[in-house]
Order: C-alpha cells, then sequence, then structure tokens
C-alpha cells in the first residue's frame, strides 16, 4: 500500500504542519511515512504545497508527488480544478468549504470523489482564528480511513503545547464528525 | 532499540550531535543547515546539552574556532551548505593536516551564481580533497548514525581526521521521516570521548600547523594520504560495530539487485531511494537494472565498488554535480571510472549529469539514463563517442 497526499493552502495556514501531523500518526500506526514542504521560501498568504507518501513498507522514493491519491485544499478560495492537476482518476478531494460533495462533483468533475467540510467554520468557533490545518487532517482521516483519529490527537499532543493541544483535540473530534463524504 | 519519531533531516543531525554530547558548536546559519544549529542552540538554551555554543561571524569562523577547540581535545560540531562551505575551504585543509576529528553535516546545495538554494552536490564535492573522510546519507536516520558513527571514526587513534557527514538539502535536510534516535548513554558507549589526539596544553606546550619548510612539508602531505587510506579499515570495524550496538547495518556502498543487473545505476544520497523505487517497477518489466549507493566517498572504497560493477554490461554513473571542462565531467564519475581503469573492465562506463540547483530527480529520468545505456550494451568504452549527458535540462 502507497498513499501519496498533495496539501493546498496559503502560508500561515498550516499546511506543512498538517502533512508534518499526519506522518507523526502514520508512524504512531506502525507505518513509514514522508511529510515534505514544496522546497523554497515560504511567504505569509501565498499557495503553499506540502506532501506525504504513506506505506506499510519502506518509502524509498524520494521524488516530488507528482501523481498524488489524495488532494487536501485548505483555503476555501482555492478551491479549483488548478490544484487538481495529476490526481489519480478516482482519486479524492478532500476540501475546506460551504459546499456538498456533490455540489463539488458538479464543479469540478465527476472522476474525483469528495469530501468536504466547512473547517474555518469550526477554526473560528473555537480559535477565534481560521487556522485549520487540523480540521482537515481530521477531515482527511474521516474520508479515507486510512488512520486512527486516537494516532491524531497523540500526534497533536506531542506537537503542541497542553492549551494548544486540548484546542486542536476540540477541533479534531469535530471535524472528524462532521467531515461529509459523497 | 528506541522507539522511531518523526523528524527532518536537519533536527536527526542535531539529535545525533546531542547524543555525542559534544562539547564545542561553533556555527553560522545558511539554508538548508539553519534548523541543524537553531536546534543545538535550543538543546544548550534548554540546558539538555552541555556544551559551548560559539556564535561567530562567518563560516570562516565557524570551523576555526572548532579547529581551536578540537586541538584543547574538546569533542566539536559544526555543519553548514554551500556558499558556507566554501568558505570553510581553506580552513578544512588545515583541519585535515593538524589532523582533528572535527565532525560536520552538510546540507548539501548548489553554489552560486546565479544564487540557489536548493539540493545539489557541488558544495560537498568542492570538498572531496580536502583531506576529510566524506560520507554522503540517503535519508535521516543515515544522516543521524553517520555523525555518531563519525566521531567513533574520527578520534580512533589510527585516523584522527575530520569527517563530513553530507545530506541532501531539503530533500533529506527539510523531510520529516520515521527515525530512531540514538541517546546520548548508548551513544558515548558506542563512540566513548577519549582524547587520542595531540592536544594544546600550557603543561606540555606543543605547536600546531606552524611552519614546515621543504624538508617537511612533503612528508605532512603524505602522512595525510596514508592516514585516509588507513582509516577504511576502520570505518569497516566502526560499522559493525555499529550494527553490534544498534542493529542497523552500514556499508561503505550498497548494491541492490546488482548481482545480476546488465545496467547499473550509481548514486549517491537521496537519488539513490528513488533509483531502488525505479528498479522495483522496471524489475517487473523484466529489465535487470540495479542500483549501486556511495555512502564513503572519501576514501574511495574501489574495492567495494568493483565488487559490484564488475559483472555489469553497463555502468551509468548519476552526478549532481559538474566539473566544469574536466576531462570526466561529473565527480563522482571520474572515482567509477579510474576504479574500473585500473582493474581493466572494459564496459561502457557513461556518466550522465543531473538533478543541478534542485531539479528533480524524477523516474522518467532514470529511465532516459536506462534506455540510454541499455542502447550501448555489448560496446567497449572506445567505441563512445561522449561519454556524458544531461538528463532534464531545458534544451
Amino acid at each position: 500500500m502507497l498513499t501519496e497526499i498533495r496539501w493546498h493552502g496559503r502560508g500561515g495556514q498550516g499546511a506543512v504542519t498538517a502533512a508534518e501531523l499526519v506522518a507523526y500518526a502514520s508512524v504512531l500506526k506502525g507505518y513509514y511515512a514522508l511529510a515534505f514542504p514544496e522546497f523554497g521560501a515560504e511567504r505569509r498568504g501565498a499557495p503553499v504545497t506540502a506532501y506525504n507518501r504513506i506505506s506499510d513498507k519502506v518509502v524509498y522514493d524520494r521524488s516530488p508527488v507528482i501523481e498524488p491519491d489524495i488532494v487536501v485544499i485548505l483555503d476555501p478560495s482555492m478551491v479549483g480544478r488548478e490544484v487538481l492537476h495529476g490526481l489519480k482518476r478516482g482519486g479524492l478531494v478532500v476540501a475546506n468549504t460551504v459546499k456538498k460533495p456533490k455540489e463539488l462533483a458538479e464543479l469540478l468533475g465527476s472522476e474525483y470523489r469528495y469530501a468536504t467540510i466547512n473547517a474555518t467554520r469550526i477554526a473560528l468557533d473555537v480559535f477565534r482564528l481560521p487556522i485549520v490545518n487540523t480540521a482537515m487532517t481530521a477531515a482527511l482521516i474521516a474520508s479515507t480511513k486510512i488512520l486512527d483519529l486516537e494516532h491524531l490527537v497523540e500526534a497533536v499532543k506531542a506537537r503542541f503545547s497542553a492549551r494548544l493541544a486540548a484546542l486542536n483535540e476540540l477541533v479534531i473530534r469535530k471535524s472528524y464528525e462532521l467531515t461529509e463524504v459523497a | 532499540m528506541g522507539k522511531l519519531v518523526p523528524l527532518s533531516g536537519n533536527y536527526a543531525v542535531a539529535y545525533a550531535a546531542k547524543a555525542a554530547d559534544v562539547d564545542v558548536v561553533a556555527a553560522y546559519p545558511i539554508t538548508p543547515q539553519t534548523a541543524v544549529v537553531e536546534k543545538l542552540a535550543e538543546f544548550v538554551a534548554n540546558g539538555e546539552l552541555h556544551a559551548e555554543f560559539l556564535h561567530v561571524e562567518s563560516e570562516h569562523s565557524a570551523l576555526s574556532a572548532v579547529v581551536g577547540a578540537s586541538a584543547t581535545g574538546a569533542r566539536v560540531f559544526t555543519a553548514t551548505s554551500a556558499q558556507g562551505l566554501l568558505l570553510m575551504y581553506e580552513i578544512m585543509h588545515i583541519a585535515s593536516t593538524m589532523r582533528l576529528p572535527i565532525v560536520m553535516g552538510i546540507a548539501t546545495r548548489a553554489i552560486s551564481a546565479p544564487i540557489n538554494i536548493w539540493c545539489d552536490h557541488s558544495d560537498f564535492m568542492a570538498a572531496a580533497d580536502t583531506g576529510w573522510i566524506m560520507f554522503m546519507a540517503v535519508n535521516a536516520q543515515e544522516a543521524h548514525d553517520l555523525v555518531i558513527a563519525a566521531y567513533r571514526i574520527a578520534e580512533d587513534p589510527d585516523v584522527h581526521l575530520p569527517v563530513a557527514v553530507g545530506y541532501d538539502g531539503f530533500i533529506v535536510s527539510h523531510t520529516i521521516e520515521p527515525v530512531n534516535i540514538i541517546e546520548k548513554e548508548e551513544a558515548l558507549r558506542y563512540a566513548p570521548k577519549r582524547v587520542t589526539w595531540f592536544t594544546l596544553n600550557p603543561e606540555k606546550p606543543v605547536t600546531m600547523g606552524s611552519l614546515a619548510s621543504p624538508e617537511w612539508y612533503y612528508e605532512f602531505r603524505v602522512q595525510l594520504q596514508k592516514a585516509l587510506e588507513s582509516s577504511a579499515k576502520v570505518i569497516t570495524t566502526a560499522f559493525r560495530e555499529f550494527k553490534q550496538h544498534f542493529g542497523r547495518e552500514y556499508r561503505e556502498v550498497d548494491g541492490f539487485y546488482t548481482d545480476d543487473a546488465d545496467v547499473i545505476l550509481v548514486t549517491m544520497g537521496s537519488t539513490t531511494g528513488t533509483a531502488i523505487s525505479y528498479a522495483e517497477e522496471v524489475r517487473k518489466a523484466g529489465l535487470k537494472v540495479g542500483v549501486l549507493n556511495v555512502r564513503l566517498f572519501r576514501p574511495f572504497p574501489e574495492r567495494e565498488v568493483l565488487k559490484h560493477i564488475e559483472e555489469a554490461k553497463v555502468v551509468a554513473v548519476i552526478d549532481r554535480a559538474l566539473n566544469p571542462g574536466s576531462s570526466f565531467v561529473g565527480p563522482l564519475y571520474s572515482d567509477i571510472a579510474v576504479t574500473a581503469f585500473k582493474k581493466g573492465l572494459d564496459i561502457p562506463i557513461t556518466n550522465y549529469v543531473t538533478g543541478l540547483g534542485g531539479r528533480a530527480v524524477l523516474k522518467s529520468h532514470l529511465d532516459t539514463i536506462v534506455k540510454h545505456a541499455y542502447g550501448l550494451i555489448g560496446k567497449r568504452m572506445r567505441d563512445i563517442d561522449t561519454h556524458y549527458a544531461f538528463v532534464g535540462v531545458r534544451e
């Protein structure tokens, strides 16, 4: 099994951290995982891309992910066909949007599968800030079941201070429940 | 054995220096190495590492500072990339001929101009003839392990040489992957701190690195050559002991599917991983492709390389650096070609320069290389017009 994920967000939304948390949860599950950013300088607000390669075997391949199995979109303004380049037929799009999976299928094409969540709303409710990365990691797990939610919670506890971890756990559990899959 | 934790290559290197319980760290920030010294500074500030952290004004000073500290008997560490390494170049020769067991991490990066912060082996290769023992890691775990092995090797009474551990900028330095962290107690059992080299000591004054007239200079250079040659044995021993202590096995070179391979790709660093993955794919389609990873670059492991390439039909050497105007073009190629020539191996040995300045090395590039190499089967070196090609460059 090899799963390749590409994350799209904007500088400051935490796409790179999201990929790192997913790698952490993968390692906790006993998988081998890589998380890497699109290499280069990062600027707040500019488009940011990050990647995961997750496998039950050692991952040797160090080339960039060109044909991902899953695309996760952190910023509602970026939901569009431009970020789906290379996505495998039948691949999954996990998007932060107010739209339903069915609406996305009409908008972006029926050759992909869709999962949606209003992550911005959940993040604003809990953090008072539109930081949606942990919500989107939960949405990814809810829609794929490739990883365990409890491993993600554990990764968050390892990564953040106790106060932030508690808030993020709240976001994660809520997002996991509210993710809609077509 | 500890458990696997997700770590970047840079942090893996910082944790290794911490486990080795270094006494002095001097470094200057440069992308993509910066996170190593940031993390070490944090360890020192938190009291997790009892070391002197020297803030210096340049890489020239960083290496000079660790030369001085090492000469007093301290266990030292520094790390750099690209222009920083070039600024250290003058002192690198001084460190090796003064026979100081310094350990350095190199997050490999292209050299200017134009300015480029991405992965490339030009910096590492520019330092290849400075008298240092040089390793190239393929991933974060290796970078971690090789830094710890480096202290075991450098401080061995039969070696007394500085050691550099290269790991690909961004592709390894900034990628998070599972790493088994070696703890201090375990690291020190494997590589105990023992000052076996001549040190500066006011009680027993000595002079180091002073003038050597024509009557004596030559001997210092010959000793350096001999020291590198004889370090090979210690490196083998250090790897064997590493396996006994930590379970992970390292060799000077690794062959993957080289036994029955028609075409062998010779690689260093992260490209090795991609090449293994590629070879596994094309073997299913019947192409007998092998991969030879060169982990130890200096002293060059000729015997070990030869064992793997002797039976091949074509050897395709992949370089992520370029020696402009040279007869060989790629630096790894020069060592492979000379190694083969010395044993009269008359098969096509070709050079492919790729991935400069962070240009991605894709499986499609490896496929181009392998297809080209397959076309040379049965030929001899003298039948080939051009021994090198650029792969993945804009025409």
